[in-house]
């Protein structure tokens, strides 16, 4: 019986507070379902009075590539839910010329810090037969609860590298609660029933974590100063860094560039595009040299 | 044929005299034939029970359908990773599926029959003391007890039990990716590769002690067609069981060493298991009719007061359903993607082994015929198996039509015949052995009237419920799925799956009946003498229950096991040890062979 | 319940149709005699006072017949259903003038490849779609099944088709449909726990309707994804 476990609780008021001003360091724009829950614990590593914010956006640079429709004709209660028709989020590009659905973290610098998982749950929700949000960052040990808002069977198969997997099942409304607890970044999670859904979880021990939105901004706030490597992750696009030094109290603003090239030079990372037909993750992890499920 | 008589004749009277073995030596690590039966008989019915609940959950799955209104009863006793807000999961209902085939199947119908009977029945049948290999026959029960707790644990593992049916196909049952099962999968297959060692170990000792410990006078053509059909099971025991072991062991591997005999990507053949199980799967539906048959057979000569018609016959035809049976199996697999020219020859053969169980419904009709019918509990369950036995065997000959099996295979039809087969058959003999058996074991009868309203609602429900699914299946409904509704051309049956889980779960209750005859009648039974129903084989000449050792003296068999109403007799029947009355001359006549 | 099989719209449905006829008239009057027979004894010979059970053994002339006659019964439904059999399942006797596709089988959904407008399989120009098999009225049809996970079952009701979908083996099968109208795509044997929403529909179009189809639907595909990584 797989009882979600190894969360810790922590339900002290000062926890509540840091969430909530966390909440609002956000960004006032960000659409809020394709961001990750930005959750400051009580950490007492990170000094208030030291504390630097790197902020930032991801560009993209070219001619966007035309939105791939899809054809959701197969499942009614769906299609219903997108009267202009719905289109593959793997590639984003926002009005504004930045790209939406990266996944900014913090690779390297923490350090030995620790960091206790929250005890609020991240939704993944499942409506219109697409996953909200596409891109999401959860904690080692903190509930990744997968919501079915559709009332039709999903299917949810979630293809770690280093973490368990799992592949269940919704048949109707309901929620089932997962956890992780290895740090990976990305882990694909799919819907067998419905091929064209995708959506990606990046397992984190520390909450350092941001997922572009509409406007292409990201923020890491209430970092302790140091020396950081900070990765975006993009499903088509690879990965890039970036390597700099925070001083106390100081805000740095960084930004990424993408482009259709960076795609073929990419080191594929974990969790990188999955293609539907690629059943043993070959593709997927070719350049990791993970072996393929057995178990 | 002479057999080892002298020799056991005195170690027979040491037996029954001298009885000092500790509890523990006589009720729990015994060697005694008698309790070993009684010990399968325990442990099978616990999981005849938990069988019959899983099917319940299916039924209700299917009567509605992922429906909150309708949330599984007892749902909330279950983690949610089986179900999940009153809903039953698919993955569950697919564990649901695989566990109520393999537990009915390995860990009740087979030892109930065998486990059971022959254990119980084969020397007390042949006037033997014991088996020829008791500690062996020990073994064989204390083997079957892990692979118990193996299956059952599956059921708590992480990723839920095995969840690609009881025919387990790979690459569903080899690569978890696919089936979202973990070690369920694992810990199910490493539970019949146990329990099937403790069958062959079962086998080995039935046959050696039918051939080589009958009682003298005890010809091959005076055997209790029980007894026959239970050699003769053990002999395609014997011969089929290692294949599957061989092919589960293969299975295994796949599944925990990385290799790829069943995987296509690294080369190997999915179909390579479905031939090797099929290959042992077909004889095993002879294993789980053939001693029913001979169940059969001895009640309705009882209830009939008759002899069994044509006792030759009867066992010609057995022997026949045995041999055809190691060339039928591709009738399992004739939409597999099989050569159609072989798929044709298998549909020949499978044809033909109807012919034999025709002979024996006949047969079973032809004792009848003339007969001075006593309707006895053990009597209406085997009547019923003679009706419901053709039932299942026509809907075979539906499937055995390649052309029409492309309609039927893999649909409710073939869920229809099975349970028409199995439970039709096979389980309605298993309530008439054990309300026959139940005095010379326990010493006390079941109740009768119990036994009579159980029987009548398990057969007025248990037609309820199956036969719809003929139709269901020739229209086309597949087996396995957990929601029918999802297709539009299934919508319109959802009545009759509705109407079927309500019989079920009547069907289901009934059986609340037999449970409480048997229990009550361990204890408050009317006391049983050494022949309550007046039967002719040589267990009804022991005590009820029978000694350590069963016979005082070593009995001698003088004729065959149905004279009943004979000439010879005052009475309706004539045992089979009972010496001949003095005549004149001073040879007694030979018997005749067979009669 | 509306009978015992689902409207037929192809054109060897109708043999297997008639053989499960046929079986079912056989089976149908064999219950009778036997089922008959058995309540007839039943009734006939219960126990009454006085009575006594006929010390009989057998009758060799009985076991004869009831042995011929269930024999001849089942060896003429063998020899009859054998050519309705090859008919179907054998490559040579396949229609050669098919329009051909590949239907690739995953956990849980259909992958249909048209041939494109050249009317090839295996060029450049074939598309793909999820779910949706479309074929022409009155044109026999050849689809080549594969699977790319596990087994599954290509099972149309109302077409008397089935065949196992096999990871590592393609296998051909044919059939021609007769009315236009829209059927069901379904699996029958169990691929996990998406086996019961394995589903396609089926479109069956008239000739010069199919042809129209087949052009617009030729563009890029919109309904699979992960192509072109």
């Amino acid at each position: 019986m797989a009882r979600p476990r190894g969360f810790r609780m922590h339900p002290s008021p000062i926890v509540m507070a840091l969430v909530l001003a966390g909440c609002g360091a956000g960004g006032p724009a960000e659409d809020r379902r394709s961001e990750a829950i930005e959750v400051r614990d009580e950490a007492p590593a990170v000094d208030p009075a030291t504390a630097a914010i790197v902020t930032g956006r991801v560009v993209f640079v070219g001619e966007a590539p035309a939105a791939t429709p899809i054809d959701m004709s197969e499942e009614p209660t769906c299609a219903a839910k997108h009267a202009s028709g719905a289109t593959a989020e793997t590639v984003v590009v926002n009005p504004n010329g930045t790209l939406r659905n990266v996944f900014v973290y913090v690779k390297e610098g923490l350090g030995n810090r620790t960091f206790p998982a929250p005890s609020e749950p991240v939704i993944l929700d499942q409506d219109g037969c697409v996953y909200h949000p596409h891109v999401v960052g959860v904690r080692v040990g903190q509930r990744l609860t997968i919501r079915n808002s559709d009332g039709i069977l999903h299917n949810i198969n979630a293809s770690p590298s280093q973490n368990r997997g799992f592949n269940i099942s919704q048949p109707t409304n309901m929620e089932s609660t997962r956890t992780f607890t290895v740090p990976e970044v990305m882990i694909p999670i799919a819907c067998d029933v419905h091929g064209w859904m995708q959506a990606y979880v990046g397992v984190l021990e520390h909450p350092y974590f941001s997922v572009t939105g509409e406007e292409g901004t990201f923020s890491l706030a209430q970092l302790p100063p140091g020396d950081y490597v900070i990765e975006a992750w993009h499903e088509r696009y690879g990965t890039q860094t970036i390597n700099i030094s925070l001083g106390a109290q100081e805000t740095r603003s960084i930004e990424f560039r993408f482009d259709a090239t960076t795609a073929a030079s990419a080191v594929v990372p974990l969790g990188a595009p999955v293609d539907p037909h690629d059943h043993h993750g070959e593709t997927t992890r070719a350049r990791i040299g993970a072996a393929a499920d057995a178990r | 044929m002479s057999t080892v008589a002298t020799a056991t004749a005195g170690e027979a009277q040491v037996h029954a005299g001298h009885d000092d073995r500790s509890f523990i030596r006589k009720y729990i690590f015994s060697t005694d034939h008698k309790v070993i039966g009684i010990q399968f008989l325990f442990m099978s019915l616990f999981f005849l029970v938990l069988g019959g609940l899983l099917a319940m959950g299916m039924r209700w799955q299917l009567a509605f359908p992922s429906d909150p209104a309708h949330p599984l009863p007892g749902g909330s006793l279950l983690p949610e990773t089986m179900v999940n807000a009153g809903i039953v999961l698919p993955e569950f209902y697919n564990s649901m599926v695989t566990m109520h085939g393999t537990i009915m199947i390995f860990f009740a119908i087979m030892p109930l029959l065998v486990g059971v009977y022959a254990n119980y029945l084969i020397p007390l049948q042949i006037g033997a003391p014991d088996m020829a290999f008791p500690r062996l026959n020990m073994a064989s029960f204390w083997l079957a007890v892990p692979a118990a707790i193996l299956i059952l644990a599956g059921f708590f593992v992480e990723g839920g039990h095995a969840g690609a049916g009881w025919t387990s196909y790979p690459p569903l049952s080899v690569e978890s990716g696919y089936s979202g099962v973990y070690n369920g999968q694992v810990l199910w297959t490493l539970s019949i590769i146990i329990l099937g060692f403790s069958s062959l170990m079962g086998a080995v000792n039935y046959i050696t002690t039918v051939v080589n410990m009958r009682a003298p006078g005890m010809t091959w053509f005076r055997l209790p067609l029980a007894t026959w059909a239970l050699f003769i099971t053990a002999i395609l025991i014997l011969l089929a069981v290692p294949v599957l072991t061989g092919a589960l062991i293969l299975l295994l591997f796949d599944q925990v060493l990385g290799t790829a005999f069943y995987k296509p990507d690294a080369g190997g053949q999915p179909l390579l298991w479905q031939h090797l199980f099929w290959f042992f799967g077909h004889p095993e539906v002879y294993i789980l009719i053939l001693p029913a048959m001979g169940f059969v057979s001895e009640i309705i000569a009882n209830g009939s007061r008759k002899p069994v018609f044509g006792y030759k016959a009867m066992v010609i035809a057995m022997i026949s359903i045995s041999f055809l049976g190691w060339i039928v199996w591709g009738h399992h697999m004739f939409q597999s993607g099989m050569n159609p020219l072989l798929g044709a020859s298998f549909m020949a053969s499978t044809m033909v082994i109807a012919v034999p169980s025709a002979i024996k419904t006949f047969n079973w009709l032809g004792t009848m015929w003339r007969g001075d019918i006593h309707f006895h509990t053990p009597m209406l369950n085997a009547m019923a198996f003679v009706g419901m036995f053709v039932i299942g065997g026509l809907s075979g000959v539906f499937l055995a039509s390649t052309p029409v099996d492309v309609q039927l295979h893999d649909t409710y039809f073939v869920v229809a015949h099975i349970h028409y087969v199995l439970f039709g058959g096979s389980l309605f003999a298993i309530f008439a052995a054990i309300t026959f058996w139940f005095p010379k074991m326990f010493g006390r009868m079941m109740n009768e009237t119990l036994g009579k309203v159980h029987f009548a609602l398990t057969f007025v429900f248990f037609n309820l419920v199956f036969f719809p699914m003929h139709r269901l299946g020739s229209n086309g409904m597949m087996r396995r799925i957990s929601d029918p509704t999802q297709y539009e051309h299934l919508q319109a049956f959802q009545p009759t799956n509705r109407m079927i889980s309500m019989w079920a779960f009547a069907l289901f209750a009934a059986q609340l009946i037999f449970a409480f005859n048997f229990f009550w009648s361990l204890f408050r039974g009317k006391k049983a003498g050494p022949n309550p129903w007046r039967a002719n084989t040589l267990e009804w000449s022991t005590p009820s229950p029978p000694p350590h050792g069963n016979f005082a003296t070593t009995p001698v068999v003088y004729r065959g096991p149905y004279e009943y109403s004979s000439p010879e007799s005052d009475e309706d029947y004539l045992p089979q040890d009972r010496p001949p009355a003095e005549r004149p001359t001073p040879a007694p006549e030979p018997v005749p062979a067979g009669g | 319940m509306d009978g015992w099989l689902p409207q037929n719209v192809s054109t060897f449905g109708g043999e297997i149709d008639s053989l499960f006829y046929l079986i079912l008239g056989i089976a149908a009057a064999i219950f009778v005699i036997v089922e008959g027979a058995l309540v007839l004894f039943i009734i006939r010979y219960r126990h009454r006072e006085g009575r006594k059970a006929a010390y009989i053994h057998g009758n060799n002339r009985a076991e004869f017949v009831w042995t011929l006659i269930p024999f001849l019964i089942v060896v003429f439904l063998a020899a009859r259903s054998t050519g309705t059999w090859l008919d179907i399942k054998s490559p040579e006797r396949m229609p050669a003038d098919a329009l051909e596709l590949r239907v690739t089988a995953k956990q849980f959904e259909w992958n249909v490849t048209y041939p494109g407008p050249d009317g090839r399989l295996g060029t450049a120009d074939d598309f793909v779609r999820r779910n949706q098999l479309h074929i022409p009225a009155g044109r026999p049809v050849r689809v080549t099944l594969s699977s790319e996970d596990v087994i599954h079952s290509f099972f149309l009701p109302q077409f008397r088709v089935k065949q196992d979908a096999v990871p590592g083996m393609s296998i051909t099968i044919w059939f021609e449909a007769t009315e236009p109208g829209e059927y069901t795509l379904g699996c029958a044997e169990l691929c996990g726990t998406g086996h019961t929403r394995m589903m396609a529909s089926v479109t069956v179009h008239e000739a010069e309707a199919y042809d129209r189809w087949a052009r617009e639907a030729a563009g890029p595909d919109p309904s699979t994804l992960g192509d072109g990584i």
